[in-house]
């Protein structure tokens, strides 16, 4: 008792001064540079490399810029440049920016709907129902189609990933929610036991598909960015766009929610709004995620976990900072996923798994004490 | 003017009723203790008064207005809450939560009106902790401080308010205590209505201008605390006998635990 209490003031100086740091008016524009910078990076580098200083050119940036910072490239350069830069990595930059955004915030959104830094839509099987949805649809949905005469419509998969998270949210609400109380340790388990369920009947699909249905599904469940078009772009920006109209209407009450429910309807929050708005947002954002990128895990974690230690847990600032910072991430990680072992690429949750769970439980280990379970 | 105005409630749980037939008002500006063994009901009328609980029978109005017909968002402006165990699983600072009693208020004068409800609660220099490092039932005066700034909050814009307080001491030590009860009164001598669960009943007695005594979900007595709290009640409610002793000059009533006896 009296070293922690020896040891207390020191450590919380240093946390303060930090998050007093972190608190300031710069974290937003320090984060959107960091963005950029990391979008430059990931524009520049990959199986057809393009050098920084041809990339103004590329993007079809003129007049300044190009007289004064790129050198005079050949036009055939020129023009690979732009179609790898337009047609490649423009859109794979998006997409993985986004679903970077998507993943850490409704992350953030479901450890503060249930009370719980541990909670995360791939750990407690949100994730894995809708990438069973999205196997579902891969393996039977052809033969349907078919069957009716008719082409499986392009957005059939994400839609059945949006269905697949939205129900398995739905159900995971169900089991832990006793008299409006619900229960953490429920929530986890029965989370797990709901994962289990989704991935036996993905096991089951596996089992009965051929071998181009099989590499489907394996895209899904290991996580990919790859295939990345603008129509994709185009379907997941409005996610992204949903997320942030919401988050001044959820922000405070999951605040209040921390204190409990009744505490937060004390307050004034409508409890079953704030909760239905958070439940239809994760599923819509984890849905649209794993529909495009299969199941990435564990950057619906560390970033907000990271984030709460540096700016606090106000989901104010918690909830846009962590988009942010899940851009930024999982731009870095597919940077990776597709450099590292070029021109094959490592399978993206494969490697946010790799780095982030290791660095999750080393998280763990050093902030014991201010993580009360 | 009736603050509270409770008629003819039951509340019911499956085949057993919690809360049968209690009916009282209460008046602006009067301290209520609720007394009684556990599983008298208590908190269930606390939950039913704070507007948490659906009941069958009977009607709660909160100045004049059933209790069901405010909109969440309202009835915050015009009652607020302490519950018991309250745990906070995230690294809010004790300002933090301190101020979320605010409503979504922000500036200057609402960090003041913080700073002073922590000064209230002697909880000065704690404002940047992170609330999970501190003990129980400095936790609990944090929540209490919060409670206070919604109630503030409210009494400005709408004048005097209620508040519901759920055994506010259990986890205090004695000074903490009589702070406690100094705050309750203070808010009280301004014309805020204190319904308290207390357990401790010479607290009751020096805290509330009346003493509800509850009993198998009815009210047992109601009353001025040298009235309510006497041998026959007492007897009766919690199956003790000799444990009261009354101080003059007024005779109030005093527990002495470790002369009574069970019957």
């Amino acid at each position: 008792m009296s070293d922690t209490a020896a040891s207390e003031p020191t450590a919380g100086a240093q946390h303060n001064k930090l998050r007093a740091l972190a608190k300031g008016p710069l974290l937003f524009p320090a984060l959107i540079v960091l963005l950029i910078a990391v979008a430059v990076i990931a524009a520049a580098v990959g199986a057809a490399g393009i050098p920084v200083e041809r990339l103004p050119a590329a993007l079809g940036l003129t007049g300044y810029l190009q007289a004064h910072f790129t050198t005079p490239g050949d036009a055939a350069l020129l023009d690979r440049d732009r179609l790898v830069l337009w047609s490649v990595r423009l859109p794979r930059i998006a997409i993985a920016g986004m679903i970077g955004a998507l993943l850490a915030a409704s992350g953030a959104i479901m450890q503060g709907l249930f009370r719980n830094p541990l909670a995360d839509p791939a750990l407690v099987g949100v994730s894995s129902g809708g990438a069973l949805a999205a196997a579902a649809i891969i393996v039977t949905g052809d033969r349907f189609a078919a069957s009716a005469g008719i082409a499986l419509p392009f957005a059939a998969l994400p839609a059945a990933a949006f269905v697949g998270s939205l129900v398995t949210t739905w159900v995971l609400q169900a089991i832990a929610t006793r008299r409006k109380n619900t229960s953490i340790a429920i929530f986890l388990l029965g989370g797990l036991a709901i994962a289990a369920l989704a991935n036996a009947g993905i096991g089951l699909l596996v089992f009965i598909a051929d071998d181009r249905q099989l590499r489907d599904v394996t895209f899904w469940l290991l996580g990919s960015l790859g295939g990345a078009t603008w129509d994709k772009v185009a379907l997941i920006a409005p996610f992204v766009v949903v997320l942030f109209v919401c988050i001044p209407f959820i922000a405070r009450g999951l605040d209040l929610l921390v204190l409990g429910e009744a505490e937060a309807f004390h307050m004034g929050v409508e409890v079953e709004r704030v909760k239905r708005t958070s439940i239809v947002l994760i599923s819509a954002m984890t849905g649209a995620a794993v529909a495009f990128a299969g199941v990435i895990g564990f950057v619906g974690i560390v970033v907000p976990h990271l984030l709460r230690l540096a700016i606090g847990p106000g989901h104010g600032r918690l909830l846009p900072a962590s988009a942010c910072l899940g851009a930024i991430l999982l731009l870095v990680a597919d940077t990776a996923a597709r450099t590292l072992a070029a021109p094959a690429e490592i399978p993206i949750g494969v490697l946010t798994a790799i780095v982030g769970a290791p660095f999750f439980l080393v998280l763990l280990l050093r902030q014991r004490g201010l993580v009360g379970l | 003017m009736i603050a509270v105005a409770v008629n003819s409630l039951s509340v019911r749980a499956g085949e057993k009723r919690l809360i049968d037939g209690i009916s009282f008002d209460a008046p602006q500006g009067q301290t209520i203790a609720l007394v009684g063994p556990n599983g008298a009901g208590k908190s269930t009328l606390l939950r039913a008064l704070a507007g948490e609980l659906a009941f069958g029978e009977g009607t709660i109005l909160l100045k004049g207005r059933a209790i069901h017909d405010w909109p969440s968002h309202e009835l915050a402006r015009h009652r607020a809450v302490l519950s018991q165990n309250i745990t906070v699983t995230f690294p809010f600072t004790v300002a933090e939560i301190v101020k979320m009693g605010a409503g979504g208020r922000m500036g200057r004068d609402i960090d003041t009106m913080a700073d002073a409800a922590l000064a209230d609660v002697d909880l000065n220099g704690f404002r940047d902790r992170i609330i999970g490092t501190l003990s129980g039932g400095e936790q609990q005066r944090v929540h209490f401080a919060r409670v206070m700034v919604q109630l503030a909050c409210g009494e400005q814009a709408h004048g005097p308010g209620i508040l519901l307080l759920d055994e506010p001491t259990a986890s205090l030590d004695l000074r903490h205590q009589l702070d406690l009860v100094a705050a309750a009164k203070k808010a009280a001598s301004g014309g805020t209505t204190v319904i308290a669960i207390v357990h401790d009943l010479n607290l009751a007695a020096l805290m509330a201008d009346r003493v509800i005594v509850m009993g198998r979900g009815r009210i047992a007595a109601d009353g001025r605390p040298s009235v309510t709290i006497n041998e026959q009640i007492i007897g009766k409610v919690f199956g003790v006998s000799d444990a009261i002793n009354r101080i003059p000059p007024d005779s109030q009533p005093f527990v002495l635990p470790h002369l009574a006896q069970k019957i």
